[in-house]
């Protein structure tokens, strides 16, 4: 699973980084969205992978952290879904503005 | 007042982020007229908001840092706001350029589009949170909310220059929070804890695991407030955005990239003043502070718009603070913050100066530059003056002359040459960095890099903007006198005039900024005011007491 996870966060951001250096609006927004998906799994395996266990206290299960998950992990990863998902929405506005005002979908506003 | 503000305490902590973000809410129900009850409402939050600001300072300077928890947990499981004598400096600062930016807008800018001041609110209270909150993830939560307004009003007034620079602005910065994520995720997954108090009360025990990866994440953190304090390489995106944002934005910007400063001051001297990972990555940020003052102040020879060179001077301001930042000295920093707070000032002056300056210079606004300005919109009635009158107003006889010494002042101040207050700070920071305070040791080699790049930045400073200054007023035209309305004169002169005050009582500011240094070296302060601070016990425990 650890193989698994390391692998997708270094796709997600060996991806993001390469559509992030492109020139086009529309893969700057892509590669930031990759980015943001493989720093959520990050700050998600931070607390440590496991398997069937609770991330709050449960009835019958002893409360020591070798039966829980950690459960703030989930939290700053629940926050930095939401934050991200605004900034892309905010970001694809002013790349919409940016397009019907120059015409062109090139980041710096002019080709070449 | 004192007794009220006695009541109040701990609870006003919270009050110069709940304002704002009450008077937003309220502006975005009022739909999207009604300036001038918006304007009212704005002005009023930020001259309360700066009483607010004022008296916390005065509570922390007579008491000492106080923490507040919002969520009536204890410290290091809960939310956890704290004050100290740097936040709450900062956070006057923060209103001071609110209160001035919002009056000089009033004149003419807030007309450009439709949610000037919702944003304006809410940039002031991300940056009130963002100066206040004592725990990692909300520092990035808050640092999300002021960048979100500030990418809202670099678009205000809209245009191609504009809407092109928040392109970048806009990229950098959302790859710069991801670093920010990657970073504070990693100290927590090697410490456990996001409480900055804890932090570095862990960090100081001495049996540090994995220390290394503390290294890796602390470094990574910074490059994202690198990033947010326009240190190089990270600056490309500071001049397009701060020239063509609207002139009063800009000046509210100025404060933005001290917030990157502020975070690195208050992460590196609890994480690496003291204990074992001491010292850690002081080179780094001298290096990097270095090279970025010395490169923002060519780009001001470079450049012979004056926009340009105002916002290439906000980047010498904070690579010259992260430069002193990177020498790790107490009295160093204490000259810093002096150094910082007039230089903030200086440069929100500067970017007021300018926009009266090249209105006055090119007759009128550059239609490119304020679409929603222009006269064929006005003739179509788009976005007229609320009382449906062309934008004329009466010439005011000593306008010229105001410009004139306040293009002095501003000059004076940004290159940093006596007698004003930036030249006390950077004297300060040069006695410091050369003096006795390191006793009959010689001066090290790092101390004269930095005299070096102090004195270097200001001569190039002073070249640059004394050549823009000959060719904006000096040349003989059949030029009508300037028109400055009094909202317009009103915060150019206040600012000058605070660096001035700055100035005048350089004494007893000095001692402050020196006592909040010693205390961000100190750390214990911080470290007990956060982690005692006391849960309130529920009501109904309070009611079966009686």
């Amino acid at each position: 699973m650890e193989v698994v996870l390391a692998l997708a966060i270094g796709i997600l951001i060996g991806s993001g980084v390469w559509l992030l250096l492109r020139p086009r609006t529309f893969q700057l927004v892509v590669g930031l969205s990759l980015i943001s998906y493989a720093v959520n799994l990050f700050i998600f395996s931070i607390g440590g992978l496991a398997i069937d266990k609770e991330p709050i206290l449960a009835d019958g299960v002893p409360p020591d952290l070798a039966h829980y998950t950690d459960p703030v992990p989930q939290a700053l990863v629940l926050t930095a879904i939401v934050i991200s998902f605004a900034m892309t929405a905010l970001l694809l506005v002013i790349v919409l503005a940016s397009r019907g005002m120059t015409g062109t979908d090139h980041v710096d506003g002019t080709e070449a | 007042m004192t007794a009220l503000i006695q009541g109040l305490m701990p609870h006003l902590m919270v009050a110069p982020i709940l304002l704002p973000m009450l008077i937003a809410a309220v502006m975005v129900l009022m739909g999207e007229g009604r300036r001038p009850a918006k304007l009212v409402l704005g002005m009023s939050s930020a001259l309360l908001g700066l009483a607010l600001s004022v008296a916390l300072f005065a509570w922390v300077d007579a008491y000492g840092a106080v923490a507040y928890l919002p969520g009536n947990w204890p410290a290091p499981f809960g939310i956890t706001l704290a004050v100290d004598r740097l936040s709450a400096g900062l956070l006057v600062l923060t209103w001071i350029l609110g209160t001035c930016a919002l009056s000089f807008a009033s004149a003419r800018w807030h007309r450009a589009g439709v949610h000037f001041h919702p944003l304006f609110q809410l940039q002031l209270m991300g940056l009130s949170g963002a100066f206040l909150t004592a725990d990692v993830f909300n520092l990035f939560v808050f640092f999300e909310i002021l960048l979100a307004a500030s990418y809202g009003l670099l678009l205000h007034g809209a245009g191609k220059p504009r809407v092109r620079a928040g392109v970048h602005y806009v990229a950098v910065n959302l790859a710069a929070s991801s670093l920010f994520l990657i970073g504070v995720s990693m100290i927590y997954g090697v410490t456990g804890t996001l409480n900055m108090a804890e932090l570095s009360a862990r960090l100081s025990e001495g049996n540090v695991a994995n220390r290394h990866l503390i290294d890796a994440g602390a470094a990574i953190l910074a490059v994202a407030f690198l990033a947010k304090a326009a240190a190089w390489p990270l600056n490309f995106w500071l001049v397009p955005a701060y020239a063509s944002a609207t002139p009063p934005v800009a000046a509210m910007f100025a404060v933005l990239t001290k917030v990157g400063v502020y975070a690195l001051m208050r992460l590196w001297t609890l994480m690496f003043a003291g204990g074992p990972l001491a010292g850690f990555g002081a080179d780094g940020l001298f290096v990097f502070g270095g090279v970025s003052a010395v490169l923002a102040a060519l780009g001001m020879i470079a450049s012979q718009r004056l926009a340009v060179q105002a916002a290439a001077g906000v980047m010498v301001s904070a690579g010259t603070l992260l430069a002193a930042l990177g020498l790790g000295e107490e009295a160093v920093l204490g000259s810093a913050m002096f150094y910082l707070v007039s230089s903030t000032l200086a440069s929100s002056a500067f970017f007021l100066l300018v926009d009266l300056v090249e209105r006055w210079r090119t007759g009128s606004t550059a239609v490119d530059e304020a679409p929603f300005l222009s006269a064929t919109l006005e003739a179509q009635e788009v976005n007229l003056d609320d009382e449906g009158e062309p934008l004329v107003a009466l010439p005011f006889p000593a306008s010229t002359a105001l410009m004139g010494m306040a293009f002095v002042a501003c000059t004076l101040l940004t290159s940093g040459l006596p007698p004003l207050s930036t030249f006390i700070g950077k004297l300060g920071m040069l006695s410091a960095a050369l003096g006795p305070g390191s006793g009959s040791a010689p001066v090290s080699p790092r101390a004269w890099l930095f005299t070096g790049v102090l004195l270097g930045c200001g001569l190039l400073t002073l070249i640059a903007l004394t050549r823009t200054g000959i060719r904006t007023f000096w040349p003989e035209m059949q030029r009508t006198p300037p028109q400055v309305r009094a909202p317009e004169g009103l915060p150019l002169v206040a600012l000058l005039a605070a660096c001035g005050v700055l100035t005048l009582a350089a004494g007893p500011t000095m001692e402050l900024a020196r006592a909040t240094a010693q205390s961000l070296y100190d750390r214990r302060g911080y470290i007990d005011a956060v982690l005692g601070a006391a849960v309130r016990p529920p009501a109904t425990v309070r009611e079966d007491d009686r």
